[in-house]
C-alpha cells in the first residue's frame, strides 16, 4: 500500500463520507466539502513531476486475487501522471464551478457529488492501474458513474434516454475490451501491462494477436466516441454542464485515448494498428467537424467538436505508431512527432474544451437557453465570459497565439510527414492524410466561429430570452478564466509543458525508441518559420472565413437539423427490432399451451434418443436369447395391445376408463406369466383403486361440458406419438438383445436366506438389501396423501367465477 | 417373447403419448397411466423373461427369474400410484374450481 493507492482510494472514501458530512453541515453547499479532495490530489501529483521527469516510475502492488494473477498494482509513469493531473486539476475547477452552477435548494447535491467522486476515483484508477483486470474494473466504474451523472435530472425523459444509450454503448465496448484483455492474457500469461509490453515482440505474430487488438480497440473507440460509436456523446449532453465539461470533454472520453496510448507499445508497428487507429481517427475528425456546423444547440455543437478533436488525437496516435516500426533507425524520431502532437493536443483540448463548456454553461445559466437561434449580442453584457469563449474558440480553431495553434501546426507536420513513409501502401495513400486533415480544420474553424459569433456578436434578442442576461457570479467565472489563462500560457510558453509532461508521456508511449538513459527532446516554438504548415493554416483561415460567410447567407443555421441522424435511427431501430424480435420469438414458441410444450419435449426425446441410438450402433436385433412365445402369451399380448389402441378411439369417457383398466389387468396377467407374484398382487389392487378414482373423476365432470363426441384424430400428434413409441421399442429391443455383463441378482438369490433370513427374495430386497428405496417410497405415499387431504380441505381462495360455456 | 413384448411396450407408449397430447385432462391422466404400464413392462423385459421359477426360495427350483427388476417395479408401481392419485384429485379440484377439463382453456393471463 503506497500513497499512490491512497490517492486512488481517497475519492471513494470521500464519496462514502460526503452524504454523512453534508447531513451534519446543512448550511454549507456540499461542494465545499468535496473541493479539497481533487485540490489536494492535484498538488500531490504536481509534486511528483520531478521524480517522473527523471525517468522513474512510481510503482507499488497490493495483493488482491493472487491465485488469478490479479493484483492491485498502482503504477505512475509520464502518461499516467499527465492524465492524473488532468483529472484532478480539471476536477478541482469543475467542483468549484458546480458549487455556483447547481442550486443548493433545488438540486440533490449529495447524489451529484457522490457520483462525481466515484467517477474521479474510477478515472484515477483507470490511468494508474498496471493490472489489466483492475483497469477493466475501474473502466466499468467510469461507465456506471457516468450513467448516473448523465441521468442526474432523472425525471426528464431525454436524460434517461441519453444515459441508457451511453451505458449500452460504452458497456458493449467495455465487454469487448475485457475479451481482448483475456486474449492478451492467453498469449502472455500475465495481466500486468508492463510485463505484457516486455513480451510484445513474442506475441506479434500469434493468431490471437489481431483479434485481441480489434477487441481492445472496440473498447477504446466506444469510450472515446469514435465514428460510428460517437452517437452517445451528443445525447449525453443532457447532463448538467459541469458533468459535460468534466466527463465529456476532459476525462472520460479520453479514457479510450489513454488505452490506445498505453497499449501502443504492445501493438504499434503493425499495419493493422496503424490503419485502424489513424483511419478511424481521421473519419471521426472529418465527420465530427462537418456535423458540428449543422447544430443549433451550443452543447451539441461542442459535443460534435469533442468527437472531432478526439478523432484528431486518435489519428495522431495512429501515425505515431509508425515510428515503432522503425525503432532504432534515425527516421523514427521524425514520426514520433505525431505522438508528441497527440499528447500536446490532448492537454490543449482538455483545457480549452473545459473552458468552452463552462462558458456555455454560464450563457445557459444567465439567459435560460443554449439555442443559437435565440442567442446573440452578449458581448457587452458578459465581457468576461466572452473573453473566455474567444480564447477557447480561437484555440480550438488553431489560431495564434493560443495553445491550439501549436498543436494544430504539429498536427499538420505529422500529416505531411506521412507522405515520407514508405510502407503499408502509404506511398499511394499518404496524400489523403493532409488533405483530409486540412478539410477538417476548415470545418473546425467554421464551427468555432459560429460558437463565438452567433452567441456574442450580432443583436441581442431580448424578447426570445427567458431572463435578463448579465455577467455570472465571480465563483462561476474563476474556473473558466483559469482554464483560458492556461490556454494562453501554454500557447506563449509551450516549453513549460514539454519538459515536465510531454517528454515523460512520450517515453511511456514509445518505450522502444530510446536507449537506456536517453530522453526525448521535444521543442515547440510559437514561430517556426515559413513552413508549409503555416501556409496551410492561412488557407484554413481564408477558406473557413469564406465558408462562414456563405453559410450565414444560406441560413443553414436556421434549419433545425441534427447531424448523425441516420446513425441514431439505426441505433434506435436496431434496439427496437431486437426487442420486437425477442418478443415475437418468445410469443411464437411460449404459447401457454401444455400440448405444445409436450410436443417439444417428445420431439426432442425422439430426435435425441434416435440420434444417439444411430450414432452408437445401439439398434440391435438379436433373437438368440429370446424366450419362446406360447399361444397363450401371444393372445394376452394381442388383447392388451388392442385394449390400449382402442382407448383413443373410445367414444365416451367411460369406455376409455374401462379400456385403460383392462390394460392394467392384462399387465397383471403378464406379471403372473413372467413369474412375479408380488407384482401381480400389487398391480391388481392398485389398478382397482385407480379405476375407482377414474370413475370418481368422471362422475364429477361438469355437466354442460360432458364430452360424448368422438375426439378428432390428429395426424401430427399421431406422428409424434408413433415416433416416441418406435424409439422405445428400439430401446427395448436393443436392451434385451444380449447384455454386456451378467446380472448381480445371483447374489440376492444366494444370500437372501443366509443373510436376511427370508425366502421371498423380492420382499427381502425391498425391506432389507434395498430398504432405503422402500422408506422413501413410503414417504412419497405419505406426502401424496397429505397433499390430497390439503387439496380437498384447504379452500383459502374464494372460487373463481365460472366462465360461461363457450360455444 | 422379448421381441413381442418390445413391440407391445412401444405401442403402449405411443398410445400413452398420443393421449397425453389431447385436450381433455382425463385423457391425459389415462395416458400417463398407460405410459407407466409401458415402462414397467420395459423394466421387466430388459432383464430377460421366463428364465426360471418365481423368486421364492421355497420352490427349490434350479433357477429363478431376476428378482431385482421386480423390486424396482414394485417401488415404481407404488410411487406412480401415489402420483396418479394426487393428479386425480388435482384434476377433480380443477373441475370444481375452474369448471373445465380442457387443457387448452387452462391458460394463464395473456401477458404472463
Amino acid at each position: 500500500m503506497s500513497l499512490l493507492h491512497v490517492a486512488i482510494i481517497v475519492p471513494f472514501l470521500w464519496a462514502v463520507l460526503t452524504p454523512l458530512l453534508s447531513g451534519l453541515l446543512r448550511r454549507a453547499h456540499t461542494g465545499w466539502l468535496v473541493l479539497p479532495v481533487p485540490a489536494v490530489l492535484f498538488v500531490w501529483f504536481l509534486l511528483r513531476i520531478p521524480e517522473i521527469t527523471q525517468g522513474k516510475a512510481l510503482r507499488s502492488s497490493v495483493e488482491w486475487m493472487p491465485s488469478l494473477g490479479i493484483d492491485f498494482t498502482a503504477c505512475m509513469d509520464g502518461l499516467g501522471l499527465l492524465f492524473a493531473l488532468l483529472i484532478t486539476g480539471i476536477g478541482t475547477l469543475v467542483v468549484l464551478y458546480s458549487i455556483f452552477y447547481l442550486d443548493k435548494s433545488k438540486e440533490s447535491l449529495r447524489h451529484f457529488y457522490v457520483y462525481l467522486l466515484l467517477f474521479m476515483g474510477a478515472m484515477l484508477g483507470v490511468v494508474l492501474s498496471d493490472n489489466l483486470m483492475v483497469l477493466y474494473g475501474f473502466w466499468e466504474l467510469t461507465s456506471v458513474s457516468s450513467f448516473l451523472l448523465i441521468a442526474f435530472w432523472h425525471t426528464r425523459d431525454k436524460s434517461r434516454y441519453g444515459a441508457q444509450k451511453s451505458l449500452l454503448i460504452t458497456v458493449f465496448g467495455g465487454l469487448a475490451m475485457f475479451a481482448g484483455f483475456l486474449l492478451l492474457y492467453a498469449m502472455t500469461g500475465t495481466f500486468s501491462i508492463r510485463e505484457t509490453i516486455a513480451q510484445a515482440h513474442d506475441i506479434a505474430g500469434q493468431t490471437l494477436f489481431v483479434p485481441a487488438m480489434l477487441l481492445i480497440l472496440l473498447g477504446a473507440f466506444t469510450k472515446s466516441a469514435q465514428f460510428p460509436f460517437h452517437i452517445w456523446l451528443p445525447d449525453a449532453m443532457e447532463a448538467p454542464t459541469p458533468v459535460s465539461a468534466y466527463l465529456h470533454s476532459a476525462t472520460m472520453v479520453k479514457a479510450g485515448i489513454y488505452l490506445v496510448a498505453r497499449l501502443s507499445p504492445v501493438f504499434a508497428g503493425q499495419a493493422e494498428w496503424f490503419w485502424i487507429v489513424s483511419g478511424f481517427g481521421l473519419a471521426t475528425l472529418v465527420y465530427g467537424s462537418a456535423t458540428a456546423i449543422r447544430q443549433t444547440d451550443l452543447k451539441a455543437m461542442l459535443a460534435y467538436s469533442t468527437i472531432s478533436q478526439l478523432g484528431l488525437v486518435m489519428s495522431l496516435l495512429g501515425l505515431g505508431s509508425a515510428s515503432a516500426f522503425f525503432a532504432g533507425a534515425g527516421d523514427s524520431l521524425l514520426y514520433a512527432k505525431a505522438t508528441a502532437a497527440a499528447v500536446f493536443h490532448l492537454i490543449n483540448h482538455a483545457v480549452f474544451k473545459g473552458a468552452l463548456f463552462m462558458a456555455v454553461g454560464i450563457v445557459d445559466h444567465e439567459t435560460g437557453t443554449r439555442d443559437l437561434r435565440r442567442l446573440g449580442g452578449l458581448m457587452r453584457l458578459m465581457p468576461i465570459t466572452f473573453t473566455v469563449a474567444l480564447i477557447g474558440t480561437f484555440s480550438m480553431a488553431g489560431l495564434p497565439p493560443f495553445s491550439g495553434f501549436l498543436s494544430k501546426e504539429m498536427f499538420f507536420t505529422a500529416m505531411l510527414n506521412v507522405q515520407r513513409l514508405d510502407l503499408w501502401s502509404l506511398r499511394s495513400w499518404g496524400v489523403v492524410f493532409p488533405a483530409v486533415a486540412w478539410a477538417a480544420s476548415v470545418f473546425t474553424f467554421v464551427y468555432s466561429m459560429i460558437v463565438l459569433l452567433r452567441t456574442f456578436a450580432g443583436k441581442l434578442q431580448s424578447d426570445k430570452l427567458g431572463r435578463k442576461p448579465h455577467e455570472a457570479p465571480l465563483g462561476m467565472l474563476i474556473p473558466p478564466v483559469v482554464l483560458a489563462s492556461c490556454a494562453v500560457v501554454f500557447g506563449l510558453f509551450p516549453n513549460l509543458l514539454t519538459y515536465s509532461l510531454l517528454e515523460p508521456a512520450m517515453a511511456a508511449i514509445l518505450p522502444d525508441l530510446l536507449a537506456q538513459g536517453e530522453r526525448f527532446h521535444v521543442s515547440i516554438r510559437l514561430w517556426h518559420g515559413w513552413t508549409p504548415e503555416v501556409f496551410m493554416t492561412i488557407g484554413v483561415v481564408l477558406a473557413g472565413a469564406a465558408l462562414y460567410k456563405l453559410y450565414g447567407r444560406l441560413n443553414v443555421l436556421q434549419r433545425p437539423k441534427t447531424g448523425g441522424l441516420w446513425l441514431n435511427r439505426l441505433y434506435d431501430g436496431g434496439l427496437g427490432a431486437a426487442e420486437t424480435f425477442a418478443y415475437r420469438l418468445t410469443a411464437r414458441y411460449m404459447t401457454g399451451s401444455v400440448r405444445h410444450y409436450l410436443i417439444y419435449i417428445f420431439v426432442f426425446f425422439g430426435v435425441a434418443l434416435g440420434a444417439a441410438l444411430l450414432l452408437s450402433n445401439g439398434i440391435r436385433f438379436d433373437t438368440s436369447r429370446y424366450a419362446p412365445v406360447s399361444f397363450y402369451e401371444a393372445a394376452a399380448a394381442l388383447f392388451m395391445t388392442a385394449a390400449a389402441v382402442a382407448v383413443p378411439f373410445a367414444n365416451s369417457r367411460l369406455t376409455a376408463i374401462i379400456l385403460t383398466g383392462a390394460v392394467g389387468y392384462m399387465v397383471t396377467l403378464f406379471f403372473i406369466l413372467f413369474r412375479a407374484p408380488d407384482l401381480a398382487l400389487t398391480q391388481i389392487i392398485v389398478e382397482t383403486v385407480s379405476v375407482a378414482l377414474f370413475l370418481l373423476c368422471f362422475y364429477h365432470l361438469p355437466k354442460w361440458k360432458k364430452e360424448t363426441a368422438r375426439p378428432r384424430f390428429k395426424l401430427f400428434n399421431f406422428l409424434v406419438a408413433a415416433g416416441a413409441g418406435a424409439i422405445v421399442t428400439l430401446i427395448a429391443l436393443g436392451a434385451s438383445s444380449g447384455g454386456a455383463f451378467e446380472s448381480i441378482s445371483h447374489y440376492y438369490v444366494e444370500e437372501s436366506y443366509r443373510l436376511a433370513g427370508g425366502k421371498n427374495i423380492v420382499n427381502v430386497i425391498l425391506v432389507d438389501f434395498r430398504g432405503f428405496d422402500t422408506m422413501l417410497e413410503i414417504t412419497v405415499l405419505g406426502i401424496a396423501s397429505l397433499g390430497i387431504y390439503a387439496l380437498v380441505k384447504l379452500r383459502l381462495d374464494p372460487p373463481l367465477p365460472r366462465k360461461p360455456a363457450e360455444a | 417373447m422379448e421381441g413381442l413384448m418390445s413391440l407391445c411396450i412401444g405401442i403402449l407408449f405411443a398410445v400413452g403419448v398420443y393421449l397425453i397430447l389431447s385436450k381433455s385432462l382425463l385423457r391425459i391422466i389415462l395416458g400417463t397411466s398407460l405410459l407407466t404400464h409401458s415402462v414397467h413392462l420395459l423394466l421387466m423385459t430388459m432383464a430377460g423373461l421366463k428364465t426360471g421359477a418365481a423368486p421364492l426360495l421355497g420352490e427349490k427350483a434350479k433357477a429363478v427369474v431376476d428378482p431385482l427388476p421386480q423390486a424396482l417395479i414394485l417401488t415404481s408401481i407404488v410411487i406412480s400410484f401415489g402420483v396418479t392419485a394426487f393428479f386425480f384429485v388435482l384434476a377433480y379440484r380443477a373441475y370444481q374450481t375452474l369448471g373445465t377439463d380442457d387443457v387448452e382453456e387452462l391458460r394463464g393471463d395473456e401477458d404472463e
